[in-house]
């Protein structure tokens, strides 16, 4: 698998949005002040009077979001993820999940890999507060064509949907024929000897643990859980069954996200042994991306450690 | 159909108050201080002035309206009862478990609620929305957002009002129901709330104030809000929470506290001009 070239999801999200905007007339966007850093900035020049810059002021671009959406609008709102999930909380559980709102709230600048802007701005417990939103599908996509997909395809879903994008340019994994499904994992490889659970932009770390696991006699699978909620029951507990060790990865707190997910699913089915890497219930710090991605054990290294282990 | 006399009004908004209170009553929980206070401006909107139709609640070029301070549901159910979008009977049901009437409002089971609400401060935002979506695609409705003086405490009230202003919503009427007092006491005692007309107005809203309990001015207020071209109206309404019924007017008490019997046999009574 060739990893080499590198695109932030959040890019990928940019670009599948005009293309999106061009087929359904209903795609509003929203924003709140970031439009060039959640590059929502590019729907904006092509679609002006479908974008609302709404200022620094998350709460309410997430309430008149949920006001477009009463009307038939498919809004799309964007800021990051440490303001939609954690700022405007409320307004996302009252205001959008309880009636059921059709908005789609596009999180970026998720996990450790936002980097030099320190902890204030990377938010780690974002799966967690969604996952327990009621009428709230949480998709986590790792990759350019992945996102380009979801964007696309959680337009024709009724309801409210969080989606959680990466500043950090993280490689290209699938071919741009690939087909995914909304609750349907991916499974990468056939090795018996682990599972490695990835979302986001660990998946590419796993994969590059996998080949170097590889070379070194053990065979592994990653499994790329896109979506959170609803998780895939039935691959996590065939994989399971099928491999002798199990282990999730995430750029997230371990206290509420994917290893939580997937935990539930086991200890709920068919209680087995999961190691979760992630950040240890800790705030993150200022660093370059791969850096702190390698100090919080989330990176490939990590994985391999782990898998020895 | 809309209705033009005041006495005709005036007939409905003290049906609506015996609704309230029945429903207060029937679920021993709920708020009737500010669901009375803003009765008369819910009639007004709901028998005067908006454009809807109640076979019909999901039109999409209805007027809309927003009750931002969600826990004076007993109102607009009691309204929208009346209305005609469900059977008066369904009062009885309120706050009960299998009942249609939640205890804040619930768009998706209600017929005639047009936003579910309940956590203060959010309602403009969600009524800019409806505003902009009625602008963008030339539907030409009215939206209608019913705001505490207390709720207006919330930040979020004002990154709305802000926003209202800068896309020049006159197609948006708010409403603050001014009765001057919230949980813990007045406004100016718990906030320090004082000239609500001209913080709105600064913010870039035309301003009318008026007497929340007179029918023929709430009328007229309504309809200058129609004539103010490119930007949006702030009604500040003066109120009295609980009015209607003598023990429960200007008594922060009965904020969220429901009568028991001898208390709902005096406020029915009263409503119904028996006692003086």
């Amino acid at each position: 698998m060739n990893l080499d070239k590198r695109i932030a999801t959040r890019q990928s999200y940019g670009e599948a949005l005009v293309e999106l905007g061009k087929v359904n007339k209903d795609v509003v966007v929203l924003d709140a002040d970031l439009s060039t850093a959640t590059k929502t900035n590019m729907f904006a020049k092509e679609f002006p009077n479908r974008f609302f810059d709404m200022g620094i002021a998350e709460q309410d671009m997430i309430g008149t979001a949920a006001g477009f959406a009463t009307c038939g609008k498919i809004p799309y709102a964007s800021t990051f993820a440490v303001f939609a999930a954690g700022r405007a909380y409320d307004q996302v559980r009252n205001g959008v999940a309880y009636p059921n709102l059709n908005v789609k709230i596009c999180a970026t600048h998720a996990g450790v890999t936002v980097g030099e802007d320190g902890a204030t701005h990377q938010m780690l417990e974002d799966i967690g507060m969604m996952r327990g939103v009621p009428n709230m599908t949480v998709i986590s996509p790792s990759d350019d064509i992945q996102t380009k997909w979801v964007i696309k395809e959680i337009s024709k879903i009724d309801g409210p949907v969080y989606v959680r994008l990466s500043r950090y340019a993280t490689p290209v994994i699938y071919d741009k024929n690939e087909k995914f499904e909304i609750g349907k994992a991916v499974q990468i490889g056939k090795g018996r000897d682990c599972t490695i659970f990835a979302t986001g932009d660990t998946v590419a770390e796993a994969l590059i643990a996998k080949d170097l696991l590889e070379k070194k006699g053990k065979f592994v699978r990653v499994v790329d859980i896109h979506t959170i909620k609803p998780i895939d029951v039935d691959t996590i507990l065939r994989c399971a069954k099928e491999t002798d060790k199990l282990i999730s990865v995430e750029d997230h707190n371990v206290i509420g996200g994917l290893g939580t997910a997937i935990a539930d699913v086991l200890a709920e089915h068919n209680p087995k042994r999961l190691v979760k890497l992630g950040i240890n219930d800790s705030f993150g710090k200022s660093g370059k991306a791969s850096e702190l991605m390698h100090y919080f054990k989330i990176d490939s290294r990590a994985i391999v450690d782990s898998v020895l282990k | 159909m809309k209705i033009v006399s005041v006495q005709a009004l005036e007939n409905i908004a003290k049906d609506v108050r015996k609704g309230i209170i029945e429903q207060v009553y029937s679920a021993q929980s709920g708020h009737p201080g500010g669901s009375l206070s803003c009765a008369d401006i819910l009639t007004v909107l709901y028998f005067n002035q908006m454009n809807i139709n109640p076979n019909d609640p999901y039109a999409k070029s209805r007027d809309r309206l927003v009750l931002s301070k969600g826990h004076c549901s007993p109102a607009l159910y009691a309204v929208l009862a009346k209305k005609g979008y469900f059977e008066e009977k369904k009062l009885r049901e309120f706050r009960k478990l299998g009942g249609l009437l939640q205890g804040h409002p619930d768009m998706k089971a209600i017929p005639g609620v047009d936003m579910s609400s309940g956590s203060l401060g959010q309602g403009l935002s969600i009524a800019n929305g409806m505003a902009l979506n009625s602008k963008m695609d030339k539907l030409g409705y009215r939206v209608y957002c019913v705001l505490g003086d207390g709720e207006i405490e919330e930040g979020q009230i004002w990154e709305a009002a802000m926003t209202a202003c800068k896309y020049k919503l006159d197609n948006l009427c708010v409403i603050i129901d001014n009765n001057n007092l919230q949980i813990d006491g007045t406004i100016k005692d718990v906030k320090g709330m004082e000239d609500i007309e001209g913080k709105f107005e600064k913010f870039g809203f035309n301003v009318i104030i008026v007497n929340g309990h007179n029918i023929s001015s709430l009328i007229e207020a309504f309809n200058k809000a129609r004539q103010v071209k490119g930007k949006p109206t702030a009604i500040v309404a003066i109120t009295t929470k609980g009015k209607g019924v003598s023990f429960m007017e200007d008594n922060a008490e009965w904020h969220g506290k429901a009568p028991n019997d001898e208390q709902y046999k005096i406020a029915m009574d009263e409503l119904d001009d028996k006692k003086e």
